[in-house]
């Protein structure tokens, strides 16, 4: 099972370091992490979406987070209303031949931009739920992905 | 800024300002490079004795010794690089068993940090995983902030070691300093103590209702100060009390409800208590492996009521039922007076059953056995001494056997098994009561790890009795060899030094004993002798301890020892 947690911590060096460190040492799999500035100055935001979490572990992520001194807040989302997006860099082959059939793709979706274009490829930049861009990404494949980068979830709750 | 006097101080003198500020009068130590300054500075407050160990992992075990037996905040301090990392057992031993101590390190200078200097070791990543929390200080007015903070995280909510890391130069920064902070502003770190109503109300009303119920009290009873809410819960409701090898001593061993301890090598009838239970009410314990065995088989016909003050350990090995987050004295005092007087004469009868029937058990021969000698220390000592211990068989044999009546009477490695915790850690509980007999149960091979602080010991003249249960053994490992690897024995022949001549060559008392007549006059003797004495027990190389659950099991794979009989003349309860 997925959880996705949202935290906040003191904006300070090595704050990373110690949330990952603990969950490296737990056992818990990230699958992927981000972190920026929150509203508050001086503390982040992070969200982590946790991986392959059984039964009584759910509780263990967010009370092993509550721990970590620099940690000021840690709640566990999945289950409340949020808004969750993602944003993709995807760099895909495309020539003046086959430009067009690449932006066909394109106007299929909201949320994209086309950031960057050459000869041999377009840079799409995308922002949109998981199930968004792991759509386009199963249109564009045949085209050819020459280099693909995710930030990860980051999710605020809507309630 | 006419007429305002603003005093500069450099940075170590105002860890030591901060240090008595916070009532620190002991610190265990070792010096070198980067820490000097400190060092230099430390010679202008004669308030603060600083315990020159023979090596760090020594100040870390004396400070947690000495925390552990007294309930401050263990000090301990070292210098970069090795220093600091020679610490990392330490820290991790008291991390493991809640101690609260301080731990502040030298560090290379700070424009020479990242660049593989002299004795430079990232030693907050190292200690990472094995503190509550750290501190690199990269300038010294942080100083006073950071010292208060620590020693806040250190000794509130469940305690643990928290170490500072101080860069040389920062050490002799000067700074204006005008007061030491009153006022703390931790967000991220706020431990519940006040438990919730409605918790408090789940977990009485399981508890009036239970029919089969026990307590399992951890050292959580102990940090919190909770004994005598402990003894007025379970004399109300006439629960049977276990104790965890760590909250031994949180209920008295003598009183008539105590089942003493559970788990691997816990008592059968503790054992078989909790399998018949219908509730089990842990209070400041964790359910680890030791006491749980295999979580699926563990107490099936229970509920479980878990009081703690970390909510990371609610449902980490076990589920429970009816958690309530809080600090044990403050929950037990809010619980009490909704828990209904109850006689369960049954249970307590069944009880005395299964102590009859199943008793601690020592092997009756003529040889020198070291159950026989921790029983003879116990009964010699009315079961008042203060007791260290290392870890093996040793530690099993004293836990079973010597129950301890004393607060804080009883302080051994239980979550990291420390092998050599026994000797330092002595030293620390000496220092911390230097009024009372203080007898480190040790084994020769834990010994032989830290047997350098014998030094310390004789400088500063603490009268710690050592008993070696000498078997030239690693028992514990030769028990699991001969157990669970059918009979293949490997590398277990520790043979010291003569003990005797160890002792004498340190200028310390030593005694030998190889027969079971001597026990009671060396006892008596070390007892009387002004100053540390070493009782050298040439015990019986083999034997086990029992009763043994193996890892991973539960009570119904419990073995109990294959030589009890209705004869044995020597049985304890």
């Amino acid at each position: 099972m997925k959880r996705i947690i949202s935290a906040i911590v003191h904006d300070r060096p090595g704050v990373l370091n110690r949330v990952s460190s603990m969950f490296r040492r737990r056992g818990f799999n990230i699958a992927s992490l981000a972190v920026g500035h929150s509203e508050k100055e001086g503390f982040s935001r992070m969200t982590i979406v946790v991986d392959n979490v059984e039964g009584m572990q759910a509780d263990q992520i967010t009370t092993q987070l509550d721990n970590v001194v620099e940690v000021v807040e840690a709640a566990d989302i999945t289950d409340h209303p949020t808004v969750i997006r993602e944003t993709a860099l995807i760099k895909v082959a495309a020539t003046p031949s086959t430009r067009g059939q690449v932006i066909e793709i394109l106007d299929l979706f909201s949320g994209i931009e086309v950031a960057n274009v050459s000869t041999e490829w377009i840079i799409i930049e995308m922002t949109g739920t998981t199930e968004q861009v792991e759509a386009i990404l199963a249109l564009l494949e045949p085209h050819g992905i020459i280099e693909l980068m995710r930030t990860g979830l980051i999710a605020l709750t809507s309630n | 800024m006419k007429g305002v006097a603003v005093m500069e101080l450099a940075g170590g003198e105002l860890i030591c300002e901060s240090l008595i500020e916070e009532g620190v009068d002991l610190v265990f130590g070792h010096p070198g490079g980067a820490i000097l300054p400190l060092y230099d500075h430390l010679t202008k407050y004669p308030q603060i004795k600083h315990v020159l160990t023979r090596h760090e992992q020594g100040a870390a075990h004396a400070a947690d010794g000495y925390a552990r037996s007294t309930g401050k905040v263990g000090v301990c301090i070292a210098t970069s690089g090795p220093g600091a990392i020679n610490l990392v057992v330490g820290l991790a031993t008291a991390y493991m068993d809640s101690t609260p101590m301080v731990a502040i390190t030298g560090q290379v200078t700070r424009g020479a940090i990242g660049k593989d200097a002299f004795q430079e070791t990232d030693i907050t990543g190292i200690t990472l995983p094995v503190t509550k929390h750290n501190y690199l200080v990269t300038k010294a007015s942080d100083l006073p902030m950071v010292i208060k903070e620590a020693f806040h995280i250190a000794k509130t909510g469940r305690p643990g070691p928290v170490l500072i890391d101080v860069p040389r130069d920062v050490l002799q920064e000067m700074t204006p300093f005008n007061e030491y902070p009153t006022t703390i502003d931790l967000p991220g770190y706020k431990p519940v103590l006040e438990p919730n109503n409605e918790q408090i109300e789940y977990a009485v009303n399981l508890i009036n209702k239970a029919k089969r119920p026990i307590i399992l009290a951890g050292r959580g009873v102990q940090i919190s100060q909770a004994e005598e809410q402990l003894v007025a819960l379970a004399e109300k409701a006439q629960i049977p009390v276990i104790c965890t090898l760590l909250g031994l001593g949180a209920f008295p061993g003598s009183h008539y409800l105590n089942l003493s301890l559970m788990g691997m090598h816990g008592s059968a009838f503790a054992n078989i208590a909790v399998d018949e239970s219908d509730l089990v009410i842990n209070i400041g314990a964790r359910f680890d492996d030791r006491i749980v065995g295999k979580v699926e088989e563990f107490a099936t016909k229970a509920k479980f009521v878990h009081i703690t003050i970390d909510p990371s350990n609610i449902n980490q090995n076990v589920e429970a039922h009816a958690p309530v987050v809080g600090d044990a004295k403050l929950v037990l005092e809010n619980m009490n007076p909704l828990i209904k007087s109850a006689k369960r004469t049954e249970w307590l009868k069944r009880m005395d059953q299964l102590r009859n029937k199943h008793p601690f058990f020592i092997p009756e021969t003529d040889k020198l056995l070291p159950q026989f000698v921790i029983r003879q220390l116990w009964e010699a000592t009315g079961g008042q001494a203060r007791i260290v211990t290392g870890v093996g068989q040793h530690q099993m044999w004293a836990a079973q056997l010597y129950p301890t009546t004393v607060e804080r009477g009883f302080i051994t490695s239980g979550g990291l098994g420390t092998m050599g915790y026994e000797v330092p850690a002595a030293m620390g509980m000496q220092m911390g009561r230097p009024e009372d007999l203080v007898w480190s149960i040790a084994g020769d091979g834990g010994f032989q790890m830290t047997l350098q602080e014998l030094a310390t010991i004789r400088d500063e003249k603490l009268p710690v009795k050592f008993a070696i249960m000498n078997n030239s053994y690693l028992g514990m490992v030769r028990q699991w060899q001969e157990l669970f690897y059918d009979n293949r024995y490997n590398q277990i022949d520790i043979a010291g030094p003569d003990w005797v001549k160890l002792a004498e060559a340190y200028g310390i008392h030593g005694i030998r004993v190889d027969n079971k007549e001597n026990v009671l006059s060396a006892i008596h003797e070390a007892n009387q002798h002004d100053g540390p004495v070493i009782v050298d027990f040439v015990v019986e190389q083999e034997g086990n301890v029992y009763p043994m659950i193996p890892a991973g099991q539960s009570v119904n794979e419990m073995v109990e020892d294959p030589d009890m009989d209705e004869k044995s003349s020597m049985v304890a309860k």
